[in-house]
């Protein structure tokens, strides 16, 4: 294993979807090395590689682990979210289509740390091709006998951006609305079936068989310190070539987009980078020299997230764009609590209000306000997801904004590349949004 | 179909579990949507009202409480895909289905949709054809895909 590849190692050469070829180049061998060691003696492993959670958060997932209430009476339980749903993400998917035994061998050692015999791996519904190979993958390790006494089931969602949050998904997989839980307790205490759980993302899990090949010391000596390993980065948008590049972390923004993305497709001007998916902060096209690392990215004020850059080139009206992404976070909102549920649909009224020419200085300061009153302020991060790059588009380009208000209309002229996008939500006739007024 | 609901309740530690593999089981055999005796069907095998079951299903955009067409096309719109001309995907299906995104054709065949990220950013535009993904389409390519479709 290449110290550059450790996700997707193998997969140019062979096809790894299936069991004998991920055997031949070593597959499964770090399980009986990890059965030889105790759950403790496992935990530590994994704390030393720090191995932080790719999901969004980044909390290190050996940390995660030994906050699972082993000594419990009930069940514990192991859940992969494979409800990859962010935009801009699509990470996860390329894992389990190409590599779902590396996912399988990793959910084996996690369990083992946690002394938990069942596996929920929940995947979004619309991946039906990715759930396929998954579930054929676990029929035919089954079927060879490397799963002991642990069983994995393959769990499909039903379309609910929001059931990629931890506490969500969890209610999801109960058979019910997924709509997040108040936390503390948090899952390692009372999650699944209100037993002690441990919630990872797919690319961490799948991570995890690296850590014991290479062993702690070794797996933390790539990246950088304190983003230990390689991440599979999603770049999309206006780049020349969009897709998925395995990197150590700490490699820099410029390299990724200009040198592996072959740069801004059309040879135009770089914007804006939204670096871990839709739900964050934009970057500034002189802020992308900058390492790609959980701690690095914190440090300019936007997250790390789920490593997934959304690119835009200068043909971009940053008003269509908060307005086409707060959209998708309205229409997401899982409606539990007021701040969120109402303040988005808020949002989208005065962004729609703005961008065809009807806004005025007051609905500038009204926009602004209303991020604030929703930031914080609602169970689960949806509502921060919604309002962070709002402000960011607002705070950074805010020219463009005054030119909306002071011209009377998009000062692009019909001419912005996200002219006339039409979403989910303009088609829901049957349920009204109701007004509320501006 | 009851004792195939059943049997999907007992794959789980707790039966309601199985409530959303039960409403897509249901669902695909009712011509791909959900009726008052779908929630039935599914709170009886489960032991859940059908109250429950529809609150449930009525959670997430896969299940549909109103008729569809036979067949579906997802046209993604969220920003990757936005970005580089979703939009003019939409269009040519529109143009070439003859019904505005929502809305399904007279003969009830194709239902065409626009739908939040389906997680093929990389390769936009994305179109999911009854759950298929297409990727890279293109408002050239929209005649010949839904003319495999009407001949599916």
């Amino acid at each position: 294993m290449g110290l550059r590849t450790m996700l997707l190692a193998g997969t140019d050469e062979h096809d790894l979807t299936k069991l004998a070829e991920y055997q031949a180049i070593g597959g499964y061998e770090q399980v009986p090395k990890a059965l030889e060691l105790s759950s403790d003696e496992l935990i530590a492993e994994l704390q030393k590689a720090n191995l932080r959670g790719r999901g969004g958060a980044g909390f290190p997932m050996g940390r995660k682990a030994s906050l699972v209430d082993r000594k419990s009476p009930k069940p514990k339980y192991l859940v992969v979210n494979a409800d990859e749903s962010e935009p801009g993400a699509f990470k996860d998917r390329e894992v389990m289509a190409k590599v779902p035994h590396r996912l399988l061998e990793g959910c084996l050692i996690a369990a083992h740390a946690i002394e938990s015999q069942d596996v929920f791996i929940y995947i979004r519904g619309e991946y039906l091709s990715e759930y396929e190979i998954l579930q054929a993958a676990v029929d035919e390790a089954r079927a060879a006998g490397l799963f002991g006494e642990v069983n994995v089931t393959v769990y499909r969602g039903a379309g609910a951006y929001i059931c990629g949050e931890e506490t969500a998904l969890l209610e999801s997989l109960e058979g019910r609305r997924g709509q997040p839980r108040p936390r503390p307790p948090f899952p390692p205490v009372q999650g699944l079936y209100m037993a002690p759980t441990e919630i990872n993302n797919v690319c961490t899990i799948a991570t995890v068989p690296a850590i014991l090949e290479l062993g702690p010391e070794r797996f933390a000596e790539v990246g950088t310190p304190g983003s230990p390993g390689t991440v599979l980065f999603s770049v999309s948008g206006n780049v020349e070539k969009p897709g998925n590049y395995e990197l150590e972390l700490g490699t820099s923004m410029r390299e990724l987009i200009y040198t592996h993305a072959g740069g801004i497709a059309g040879g135009r001007q770089l914007k804006a980078v939204i670096p871990g998916g839709s739900s964050v902060p934009a970057l500034t096209a002189r802020q992308i020299d900058v390492p790609l690392d959980f701690d690095s990215i914190g440090a300019i004020g936007t997250f790390f997230g789920a490593a997934s850059l959304i690119v835009v080139d200068e043909r971009c009206c940053m008003v269509q764009l908060a307005l086409r992404s707060t959209k998708f976070y309205m229409h997401e909102s899982c409606g539990k609590c007021t701040p969120c549920r109402e303040g988005t649909r808020w949002l989208v009224q005065i962004l729609e209000k703005i961008e065809r020419g009807d806004g005025e200085a007051d609905d500038l300061d009204l926009l602004r306000k209303v991020c604030d009153r929703i930031e914080g302020k609602s169970l689960c991060a949806l509502g921060d997801f919604a309002v962070w790059p709002v402000q960011s588009y607002f705070d950074k380009w805010h020219d463009e904004w005054v030119a909306h208000v002071e011209q009377g209309g998009c000062p692009f002229g019909g001419e912005s590349s996200l002219e006339g996008i039409f979403a989910p939500s303009d088609q829901h006739t049957h349920s009204p949004v109701a007004q509320v007024p501006a | 179909m009851i004792s195939e609901l059943r049997a999907l309740g007992e794959r789980y530690p707790d039966s309601r579990t199985a409530v959303l593999p039960a409403l897509r089981l249901v669902q695909e055999q009712n011509g791909g949507w959900l009726t008052t005796e779908s929630f039935e069907q599914v709170g009886e095998a489960l032991g859940l009202t059908p109250a429950y079951c529809q609150a449930v299903a009525s959670f997430y955009d896969m299940f549909h409480l109103a008729p569809v067409g036979r067949h579906s096309v997802e046209v993604c719109t969220n920003l990757s895909c936005a970005l580089v001309g979703a939009q003019q995907v939409v269009d040519a299906f529109e143009s070439e289905l003859g019904v505005a995104p929502g809305e399904t054709t007279d003969d009830g065949e194709v239902t065409l949709r626009t739908v939040e990220c389906l997680g093929g950013c990389g390769y936009a535009t994305v179109v999911a054809v009854d759950h298929r993904y297409h990727q890279h389409v293109k408002p050239d390519d929209v005649p010949e895909i839904v003319k495999e479709l009407r001949g599916a």
